[in-house]
């Protein structure tokens, strides 16, 4: 664009993201609800999500609202990938969308089935089938480690 | 007021006379009288100079220094089998050979978004940045204001760049073009005895060394003793059109390439007449087979000059070469190869055409300091048995980049403009699948 805005097209101009399978996901986390341009405010914002956490950050005033990349947030954004239509829960069809990009035309649907069955079994503890935010935190605190760059 | 014409013409004749004796007596017999030498000290003296102002100020101020090599970010770069593994780790591993787990997608999110804030590939296609600055505005990208004595070397190397130096360079390069076109016409209406060829590698020397004179071009040849020989092909990186006069400073090239009209046709008819070089049309060079037969042809031909071929196929920023087209390597012949480094503190050479027209690049290139690089003559290589054109062809890449200093990178240069292809991301997802579903024989072994 180079008008100070990003578009889609940009993003997909740089060839590892294009290659990366849910590069189309990552990309669109950076739009906000609708739109089709972003500009550096919003383009930072989403990327402080992934800054590293700083010791001195702990110190600092309790009442002020949570830091963009605290663990929670993290998390928080990683769910809102796989949450589409933002109704807080990850359904069957929501990870199965995200397991079929992730692997292509590798895998039937009868096998991406049954994996994604057995993942909510495991992490579902309200048995309403679905994936909430909390249980998506008890899963995901055992690597939020990995979201750090 | 016809003293004043008087005076401006004796001025411009002693201008020519100038010219002719210091710079092209020299150039066309080969010799040098030292004063680029000395230019060229005095260029590094100053710039030095200027580093270390920079850097004390930027101390007293404690401005943040980047640090250029490291990158912008700190990765982890393990396989996708690796990081997996990590992420997975604390979970009990299931019976069944393959698993997955909710944070696999952890690993393509964060690799998604170290490539968006820094990627190995869209970088390569602008120019270099350097660490420090070399006092040219063109350069500046985050210098800031340091000193009043800075700001006035700053002024007068403008001055000297764009009223001294750049109508000297612009002067010598269309002699340089003239005599070319010139001289090669001439070579061309004599008969083909030996004389011809001999005169003919002269003419091409003298004028390029003319029009390197007239770029300020300092270049270093090393290992002269692996130049290539006739019935051979020169593959080398590819940086700016500059290349070819670079080169062809030390020896005489075929070219290979299309035929343009306007001014390059002029030249490159001019050039065929005295030695062959292939140029093609445009709707011919889509014909593979065509190109190939010709090449073959002039190949096998000993008499004939090594052929000069880029195969990145378009300009790279000189920090990296990219993947080398295979064409050139089937054609069978000893492939030489050449490494070209710019020094990018003198001035940077790299041609971005969608940036620039070539006009616009020589005028940069002609108000830059100087263009200094280095050029290493490989040792020559073929094509061994049981390795295909493309191995052959990243064999000779990583000797170049090795020598050179250069980034491998097996990325298509052809990514400038064009988007990559879906083969790369399904080739992605296929390894992601194999480690969902785990291999075979744990599959077969466990029925459901």
């Amino acid at each position: 664009g180079e008008n100070g805005t990003l578009s889609r097209e940009d993003f997909q101009r740089i060839p590892e993201l294009a290659i990366n399978p849910l590069g189309d996901r990552i990309i669109n986390a950076f739009f906000p609800e609708g739109e089709d341009q972003v500009n550096f405010r919003g383009f930072m914002r989403t990327l402080a999500h992934f800054r590293p956490i700083e010791d001195n950050e702990k110190n600092k005033d309790p009442t002020a609202s949570e830091p963009l990349n605290s663990r929670s947030n993290k998390l928080l954004f990683a769910f809102k990938l796989y949450d589409l239509d933002r109704d807080n829960k990850i359904s069957r069809d929501e990870l199965l969308q995200v397991l079929r990009m992730m692997v292509g035309v590798n895998i039937s649907d009868e096998q991406l089935g049954s994996i994604a069955d057995r993942t909510i079994q495991e992490a579902d503890q309200n048995g309403d089938n679905s994936i909430s935010f909390n249980e998506f935190i008890k899963v995901g605190n055992l690597y939020f480690v990995y979201l750090e760059t | 007021m016809e003293d004043f014409w008087v005076v401006v013409l004796a001025g411009l004749k002693v201008w020519v006379y100038l010219i002719v004796a210091l710079l092209m007596v020299p150039a066309m017999f080969g010799f040098s009288l030292g004063i680029s030498e000395t230019y060229m000290k005095i260029l590094v003296k100053t710039l030095e100079w200027a580093t270390l102002r920079i850097q004390t100020v930027n101390k007293e101020q404690h401005i943040i220094e980047s640090s250029s090599s490291n990158g912008l970010i700190q990765r982890d770069d393990g396989s996708m089998e690796e990081e997996l593994g990590e992420l997975r780790r604390s979970r009990p591993k299931p019976p069944v050979g393959g698993d997955f787990t909710l944070s696999d997608c952890f690993y393509f999110y964060r690799r998604g978004i170290e490539d968006i804030v820094e990627d190995e590939v869209t970088q390569r296609f602008s120019s270099e940045e350097l660490v420090s600055w070399n006092l040219l505005t063109r350069t500046n990208n985050d210098f800031q204001y340091i000193s009043l004595k800075l700001t006035m070397v700053w002024g007068l190397g403008v001055f000297i760049r764009y009223c001294i130096l750049a109508p000297l360079r612009i002067t010598l390069a269309s002699i340089g073009l003239t005599w070319l076109v010139i001289g090669t016409t001439a070579v061309g209406f004599l008969p083909n005895w030996r004389l011809k060829y001999w005169l003919s590698d002269w003419v091409h020397v003298m004028c390029y060394r003319i029009c390197a004179r007239g770029l300020s071009c300092t270049i270093h040849y090393y290992n002269k003793e692996n130049r290539p020989r006739k019935g051979g092909i020169c593959v080398a990186n590819h940086t700016s059109p500059i290349d070819i006069v670079i080169l062809c400073n030390d020896g005489c090239y075929a070219m290979v390439g299309q035929s343009h009209g306007g001014l390059m046709g002029v030249l490159q008819r001019a050039m065929a007449r005295s030695c062959p070089h292939i140029w093609f049309e445009r709707a011919d060079m889509k014909d593979r087979h065509l190109v190939a037969k010709r090449l073959t042809d002039h190949v096998n031909d000993n008499t004939k000059l090594p052929i000069l071929i880029f195969p990145e196929g378009t300009c790279i920023n000189n920090t990296s070469v990219m993947m080398f087209k295979k064409g050139s390597f089937e054609i069978g012949g000893t492939i030489y190869p050449v490494a070209i480094k710019y020094d990018p503190q003198f001035g940077d050479a790299f041609w971005n055409s969608a940036k620039y027209n070539m006009v616009s690049y020589l005028l940069r290139m002609m108000t830059s300091w100087a263009i200094v690089c280095n050029v290493w003559y490989l040792p020559a290589m073929t094509q061994q048995e049981g390795e295909d054109a493309v191995q052959f062809a990243n064999r000779v890449k990583s000797a170049i980049a090795h020598r050179g200093g250069l980034v491998d990178l097996s990325w298509d240069g052809g990514l400038k403009r064009a988007k990559v292809k879906d083969m790369f991301k399904e080739e992605q997802q296929k390894m992601y699948s194999s480690m969902v579903v785990g291999s075979e024989e744990d599959n077969s072994s466990h029925s459901d």
